[in-house]
This record gives structure tokens, C-alpha cells and sequence, in this order.
């Protein structure tokens, strides 16, 4: 079996961070992820980040995680297993790792520490006939868009206008793809408004409280009806438009990942405003069990400038536990916080930040 | 209608962040269009004249000193969220230059006549590039000729593609 210091589960903004951050200590290091490339979300992110310029605002995101990888290569105790998917968590610390071409690889890594950063999954929104060829998530069209260069559809309806709803139309439209319209249940735009704009400017309308009624077609999509909700989110009749699209878009929301850390037996709550069950985790994202550290969107869903922090920030604190020597550790775990807390100090982060309250494990601990 | 609602600003959006009359006569300057709190600093810092204020907190809202600016547009390009222009009223007599972020294809060419969008996404009129700069940044900066009375309005272009089919 093989052992290491600290596995990471994800090899995303939040796990790459944690790596850099951790191996950079001394710790030795199996990075897990599940896809053909390490770089979870960024790679496909086009556009430029916020965020402070001392971090990484102003690079796109794909060029973040192209320095984070070339980083982690020029460290020698990190191990990198791409294309591999962690299966469960045994009480004696063992995590068992399918892997391989024809995925008949089952290895067991035992891990003194382990930071999970496995991200979030993207949520499904019931309406008439989605199951119609043609309905895509937000996640699979940039995948197909940005990773292989493959055009979903012609005429695209997206659903959600948060920042992922308006990044990837902007990211359709840069690939010449017609965006019809985006609808958002809500009644005010949920992503930046920058992002919105610059939409608009483009033509494409946005239309607030508003959802999804159906779609129709023989074998694939080839209309959309979109209805206007009233604040029960009930369709308001006469209200329907009928849209000439072929594509429709899902980008309603994510849910964190959590499953290991519920087999792990780390305590859970269902948090709202952090999109689903969470673990219970201290200011060093450490959770209800000494070994496990969380980052990312699997801590609560949020932007990947804040999951990078919380990568470092996990990475840090799981090295210093092992008895990593790290000479100003206070100086550096409290830096991190500090910036963490300056990205958060916005009226957009304000449910986040209310959200993280009610998992946060307050004083000192062992 | 509310700019969270539409995501197009509103006249009293825009009011609060024009420089006044006499500066805009006094040649190119900024136009901040960024109305929402969000953690992000380039555009002050990739100011080399300090007009861009340095931020106290990360989320601040861009306050511009109109008589440091020289329109230079460095900024343009430094903005995650493509919310900078440079306006220059002294254009001409009757024409001012608008200096945008595009990010599109097809790249537009020197002298060529594209279509002018405004902030809906409808075409105003037709008008000419007279300067394209490709930044390594990929976020280029378009400097288009518009009639004065639309430089208010106009905020984006649309380059025809002769190679397209679709």
C-alpha cells in the first residue's frame, strides 16, 4: 500500500493551491483527480479574474491554473494521479483510488492527512421535455467549448444569470454561437454586473424573474418556452415567449460534492447559503476530524480566487500538523486570512459569510 | 429599469461617474463604468498618473481624478470586467473617438467600417476603426470615429465575418 503525508482529493484551484502550498513544507504529496488534466474548472475559465492583483486578478483563469501545474512539476514530493477517482474512506486513514486507462487499477493510499477539495457538482432544474437531446450544464458546454473545441448547438437559451450563466454566454458568443436570451428566476442579476453588461452590450437580453416552462422538438430541441414567475416562483399565465433555440443551457446553481466526508463521518449540516450539505470546519478548514481538511466548493460553493486561498490555507495547516517546519506560520496562516476575508468583505459575499458562520468551529483546538 | 434587473446602466448610473462638461471638452479621458462593489483592483493599479485612486479596501468602487487622467487607456485592457473606456470629445468638429475592450473575432481591421452598438446591443450607425491595438493581454483595445452626439451612447462594436456561413 502506499503511503504518503497529505493525499489531496481534486486536483482544482482549491486542491493545486493546497498542494503548492503544503509541498512547498516538505510534506510529501498524492494529488488525486479524476480528470484527463489537473486544473479542475480553470482550464476552461477564458476570461480574467478578480480579485486583488497581488493574487491573481487581471489572468485568465486557464493561465492560473497553467502556473499552478508547472509549479507542482518542479516539485519532486508531489505525486500526480490524473484520471483517478477516490471510491471511500476507511477508518485507518486508507483511501482506496480506481485508476487506469480501462479504469481496473485499484490502488489503496494511506494518508496521514487528507484535504478534500473535490468542488461541486452542477444542479438540474425539472421542466417539460428536458431530457430532449440538447439540454446541456454550463460545465459541459465550456468542456466541449473551451477543452475540445466542439460547438454545443447553434442558438443557445441559458438559464441562471450568475457569473458562470454569464461567463459562458460570453464564452458561446466569443465562439460565434448565437445566444438567444438569458432568464433568471430571481429578480436581480446574481453574477458581477460588469459581466452582465458586457453581454448586453452584444444584445443579448436578459430577462430577470423569469424561467423555463418547456421545450419541444422530435429529436432534439427546437423550441423553448420561457415564462415570466411571479414571487412565489409560480409561472404567471399569458406570460409565455416561444424561443427558436436548439441548445439550452443549465447553469442554476452547484452543489458541493461532500460524500466522502459524510463516509468519513465528519459532521454535516445542510447550509443554504453555501448550496448544500457542508462540513462543520475551523478557521484552519479543518473539520470535526483531526485528519481531514477541506477547501473550495466542496467548503461551501464560492468563487475560485477564495477557493485558492482556502487551498493555501488548508495546505498550510495540514503540513504544520505533521510537524512540517514552517519558521513565521502564524504570520503566513494569518496573511491568508486576512486576504480571504478582504475578498469577502463585499455585499455579494454577504450570504456566504453567513453561511461559513454557522459551520465555523470557534476556539482553540487541539 | 434597474441595472441589476437589466444589466444595462441607467442615465443616474452614469451620472454618478461622467467626468463634467468641461473636462470631457478638455480631450481624452476615462469612462468608469463599474457601479457594483466586487473584489477586484487592476485598473488602479495599472494606473501610472495615480488619476485611477489607489483602493484603501479591495472592493471599492474606482474613484477617477479626471484632471490626472490623459486618456492613455492603459486601463482599458487592465479590466477584468471590460467596463473601461477612453472618450475624446476634440476629436473633430462633429466626431469623437471612443477607445473600447473587445475580445471578439473577427480582429477588426485599420480603417475598417464596423457597426456601433450601444448599450442594449443595438446598432446606432455605421462607423470607422481608426487604430487597433493588440494587447498580449488578448483583451484589445478598438479606437472607433463616432458622431459626437452618440458618444454617449455607443459602447461596443460588431465586425462583419466575410468567411461567414452560418
Amino acid at each position: 500500500m502506499k503511503k504518503t503525508d497529505i493525499a489531496i482529493i481534486g486536483g482544482g484551484p482549491a486542491g493545486l493551491s493546497a498542494a503548492i502550498s503544503a509541498a512547498s513544507l516538505g510534506a510529501k504529496i498524492v494529488l488525486i483527480d479524476d480528470g484527463l488534466e489537473l486544473g479542475g474548472q480553470l482550464i476552461k475559465q477564458t476570461h480574467k479574474f478578480f480579485g486583488s492583483e497581488k493574487q491573481f486578478a487581471g489572468i485568465r483563469g486557464i493561465e492560473i491554473a497553467r502556473n499552478m501545474i508547472e509549479e507542482l512539476k518542479g516539485l519532486e514530493n508531489v505525486e500526480i494521479f490524473k484520471k483517478a477517482t477516490v471510491t471511500g474512506y476507511y477508518e485507518d486513514n486508507v483511501i482506496t483510488v480506481v485508476r487506469g486507462a480501462k479504469e481496473d487499477i485499484l490502488e489503496k493510499i494511506k494518508a496521514v492527512r487528507i484535504i478534500v477539495a473535490a468542488g461541486a457538482s452542477e444542479n438540474m432544474l425539472p421542466f417539460e421535455n428536458n431530457d430532449l437531446p440538447g439540454v446541456y450544464g454550463a460545465g459541459a458546454v465550456q468542456t466541449l467549448m473551451n477543452l475540445y473545441g466542439v460547438v454545443p448547438g447553434k442558438s443557445i437559451l441559458m438559464i441562471g444569470a450568475g457569473n458562470i450563466g454569464l461567463i459562458v454566454s460570453y464564452q458561446l458568443l466569443q465562439a460565434g454561437i448565437h445566444v438567444e436570451a438569458i432568464v433568471e428566476a430571481l429578480p436581480r442579476i446574481g453574477g458581477y454586473l460588469v459581466h452582465a453588461s458586457k453581454i448586453r452590450r452584444l444584445g443579448v437580453p436578459i430577462y430577470t424573474t423569469h424561467t423555463i416552462k418547456q421545450v419541444y422538438g422530435t429529436e432534439h430541441i427546437e423550441k423553448a418556452v420561457i415564462c415570466e414567475i411571479d414571487k412565489n416562483f409560480k409561472f404567471i399565465d399569458g406570460t409565455e415567449k416561444e424561443l427558436d433555440v436548439d441548445t439550452i443551457c443549465l447553469a442554476v446553481g452547484l452543489s458541493p460534492l461532500s460524500d466522502l466526508l459524510w463516509h468519513a463521518g465528519c459532521k454535516m449540516k445542510y447550509i443554504s447559503e453555501l448550496g448544500g450539505y457542508v462540513a462543520l470546519r475551523d478557521d484552519n478548514l479543518k473539520t470535526t476530524k483531526d485528519n481531514i481538511y477541506i477547501a473550495g466548493d466542496v467548503a461551501g460553493i464560492e468563487e475560485a480566487s477564495s477557493a485558492m486561498l482556502e487551498g493555501n490555507i488548508a495546505g498550510l495547516n495540514a503540513a504544520v500538523s505533521l510537524g512540517c517546519s514552517c519558521k513565521d506560520f502564524q504570520q503566513q496562516n494569518n496573511k491568508l486570512k486576512s486576504e480571504l476575508s478582504e475578498l469577502r468583505a463585499n455585499p455579494l459575499s454577504e450570504k456566504v459569510k453567513e453561511g461559513i458562520n454557522k459551520v465555523l468551529i470557534k476556539g482553540k483546538r487541539g | 429599469m434597474m441595472l441589476e434587473r437589466t444589466g444595462v446602466p441607467t442615465e443616474e448610473n452614469l451620472e454618478k461617474i461622467y467626468p463634467d462638461k468641461k473636462r470631457l471638452t478638455q480631450g481624452p479621458v476615462v469612462i468608469i463604468e463599474c457601479f457594483q462593489k466586487i473584489p477586484c483592483d487592476p485598473c488602479a493599479i495599472s494606473c501610472k498618473f495615480g488619476a485611477i485612486k489607489p483602493f484603501k479596501d479591495i472592493n471599492d468602487l474606482p474613484q477617477v481624478d479626471f484632471n490626472k487622467c490623459t486618456g492613455c487607456g492603459v486601463c482599458i485592457s487592465a479590466c477584468p470586467g471590460l467596463a473601461i473606456f477612453v472618450l475624446d470629445e476634440n476629436y473633430s468638429e462633429n466626431e469623437s473617438l471612443i477607445k473600447l475592450p473587445y475580445e471578439m473575432l473577427p480582429l477588426p481591421q485599420k480603417e475598417e467600417k464596423v457597426c456601433a452598438l450601444d448599450r442594449n446591443g443595438h446598432t446606432l450607425c455605421r462607423v470607422k476603426v481608426v487604430r487597433f491595438q493588440k494587447i498580449k493581454n488578448k483583451t484589445n483595445v478598438v479606437s472607433i470615429v463616432v458622431p459626437k452626439k452618440l458618444s454617449g451612447k455607443i459602447r461596443s462594436i460588431k465586425v462583419e465575418d466575410k468567411n461567414d456561413e452560418r
